[in-house]
């Protein structure tokens, strides 16, 4: 069987999907089991496909930021298994420090600008992003990130408006999980295609198929080229499911089994993986040697986050303002 | 030396900053084409460009999220907000983005930028376009407040804040002090943030105001002084931080404080700086400390009702004369 794409993509992809859904299950089992990980935790789960895809369409100085379900992202722009799981423990040696948490992943090395917590804030902040690239002369296209829920409120509005206006070098991508935390996207407006909500703005829309990193990569990459010859921002509605609830504390009343089993039949991972081998780019073997490098990638993080320490109580009163002369109120 | 007004002070200052560093730009409701919704960027479309010089939309969150995210991305914008009562839908992008990320990435994302614009009451505008929202910022964390009383002050300050303010700034300026000319030499300085003016020198009561309410403070210590009462006025000029020792020395030498200002009276910046004196100044106080503020409602239309809702110079008085525990 003939592919689009190489061996070497299939199998970044498949270790990179791997790699999140591998972390993600081991930092629940940490937070759930051994009450290690507090806090809200929003598990990407199923939606691995869509990392893959955007990663392959896009260069590693393109800025990514995005909202709180943000572990999948952390780890596709590069930041270590170590200092995801270590923030998540909230240690000194965290991505943020220990300051972030689950919702709040930063490496402004890797260029991801990071997990936000106000829903639909990241899609203006990201434009903004965007905004200074443009205005610096770089040709680097800055993708922002957020859910079906977000898609509800103003910001987005107001900032298609301005980023079409603009041509603002962005690529809005919208994962579509179906849930806006508990609320169906039929029961959040009259309009259930999100990409529609760019006709608006005369903004170039694509619906696409978040469960398969190849639909993925083409409309990215569609996308990308666009921004990068200036033309300006595209939406792309991307339909996926998360199989776990909202957030860790979720007990999903909303939906059915069946509804999450329907979904598990199309997962990326099982996808991708029967590709590799249909396509001769890998044995079973060797997957399952893949699957055992990041099983202890991943079971290394957690004795890194174990071991690191807790960020000093003087920390308190550090990276609240850049001026190292503030005075702050102590009492 | 020369004398300018208030918005004039505003325009060099942005300008200046302007043509030393490219990253700088300004943004805005009618900033370019219309020349300013009260002409402080008169002429700079003119002489930066609309790349440097940008109009938005009537869009206060959105233009607001662009420009935070450009100042996380290593811009310096300057954004000028019609009146700061507007910005209140962009309070989520100050409070939660621009003040917290730095905090929130362990240090690794800053926002050097400056959101400027006319703030308080400005006549009989009504309850929407009336709040004085000095002390609403000066409660966050990871941002700086500054709130200066004529174009001297102005200029130095705004232009401190373009070019060594590493952190998001909020300057708050007023519709009616923009025609008010003042001594600006053609030189250029900067004034550091964080220090307090002594205005007026004097030895029986200190009034601590800032912004325009400094007129009343001003007016009412000459009025006092009629009376054969000295007061030492004090301008804050910046809120957050707040310099409380240059009020503690004069407390310590007058052992009376009254706080003049436009805020409503909970939890604002009267009530900081009073919990502050009384903590570290408690052996010099020979009376309460006491303030004026606005009236602790909205703003309403009518001239008589704006007049009872504002300081003016007999309420101060009183409040002296009542602290300096005067007969008459």
């Amino acid at each position: 069987m003939s592919t689009k794409f190489s061996k070497e993509t299939y199998l970044y992809w498949y270790g990179l999907m791997q790699t999140i859904r591998q972390f993600e299950l081991k930092a629940e089992e940490m937070y759930k089991m051994a009450g290690k990980i507090r806090g809200f935790f929003h598990a990407y789960i199923g939606q691995e496909a869509i990392a893959a895809g955007v990663m392959t369409a896009t260069r590693h100085e393109d800025p990514f930021i995005t909202a709180y379900r943000d572990h999948g992202w952390a780890l596709a722009k590069g930041t270590s298994a170590n200092a995801c799981m270590a923030e998540l423990y909230g240690k000194a040696t965290g991505c943020a420090k220990g300051k972030g948490g689950s919702m709040h992943f930063f490496d402004k090395e890797n260029y991801f600008f990071g997990g936000h917590g106000i829903v639909g804030a990241q899609i203006g902040t990201g434009a903004g992003l965007a905004f200074a690239e443009q205005y610096k002369g770089t040709d680097n296209v800055v993708v922002a990130f957020f859910g079906d829920g977000a898609a509800r409120q103003g910001m987005l509005h107001e900032t298609f408006n301005l980023a079409m206006l603009w041509k603002l070098p962005v690529i809005f991508v919208c994962e579509n999980n179906n849930y806006a935390m508990g609320t169906s996207i039929e029961r959040t407006s009259n309009v259930h295609d999100i990409y529609k909500l760019a006709d608006a703005y005369e903004m170039p829309a694509d619906q696409v198929d978040g469960m398969s990193p190849e639909a993925v990569h083409e409309a990215m990459a569609r996308a990308v080229k666009r921004a990068r010859e200036g033309d300006g921002p595209t939406l792309l509605e991307m339909k996926t499911y998360r199989y776990k609830g909202h957030s860790i504390s979720d007990p999903q009343k909303y939906r059915s089994k069946d509804e999450v089993d329907e979904y598990k039949d199309k997962d990326p991972l099982v996808q991708v993986a029967a590709t590799i081998l249909t396509s001769g780019f890998a044995t079973q073997a060797e997957l399952d040697a893949i699957d055992a490098r990041i099983n202890e990638t991943i079971e290394e993080s957690v004795r890194f986050a174990e071991e690191s320490p807790w960020p000093d109580d003087s920390e308190v009163l550090k990276d609240v303002y850049l001026d190292e002369t503030y005075e702050f109120i102590t009492d | 030396m020369r004398t300018i007004a208030f918005r004039e002070a505003l325009r060099e200052a942005m300008s200046e900053e302007m043509r030393r560093d490219e990253l700088v730009f300004l943004m805005g409701e009618e900033v370019a084409e219309y020349n300013g919704a009260y002409k402080v960027s008169q002429g700079m479309l003119a002489e930066f460009g609309p790349k440097r010089v940008i109009d938005t939309p009537i869009a206060e969150l959105g233009f607001t999220a662009i420009a935070v995210g450009a100042a996380q991305n290593g811009l310096k914008p300057v954004v000028e907000f019609m009146t700061w009562n507007f910005a209140v839908l962009a309070m989520d992008q100050i409070l939660n983005t621009a003040s917290k990320m730095l905090a929130m990435s362990g240090g690794q994302i800053g926002c050097p930028i400056v959101f400027r614009g006319p703030n308080g009451s400005a006549g009989q505008l009504g309850a929407q376009h009336s709040t004085a929202f000095e002390s609403y910022y000066a409660n966050i964390p990871g941002i700086k407040v500054i709130s200066p009383s004529n174009g001297y002050d102005a200029k130095g300050l705004l232009k401190q804040a373009i070019r060594y303010e590493k952190d998001p700034v909020m300057f708050m300026e007023s519709e009616v002090m923009y025609g008010d000319k003042s001594e600006v030499p053609e030189e250029e300085y900067y004034i550091e943030i964080g220090k307090a003016d002594v205005k007026k020198a004097g030895r029986d009561v200190t009034i601590v105001s800032f912004n325009k309410m400094m007129k009343v403070a001003l007016a009412a210590a000459a009025e006092l002084e009629k009376e054969g009462i000295s007061a030492e006025v004090i301008d804050l000029r910046t809120i957050r931080p707040l310099d409380w020792r240059t009020i503690l020395d004069s407390v310590k030498k007058t052992n009376r404080l009254v706080i003049v200002e436009e805020q409503w009276p909970f939890a604002s910046v009267s009530s900081e700086i009073t919990y502050r004196i009384q903590k570290e100044g408690f052996d010099y106080l020979d009376a309460p400390i006491r303030r004026v503020t606005s009236a602790d409602a909205p703003m309403h239309y009518a001239p008589n009702l704006v007049a009872a809702y504002l300081p003016d110079v007999p309420k101060v008085v009183k409040v002296v004369k009542e602290v300096m525990y005067s007969k008459k």
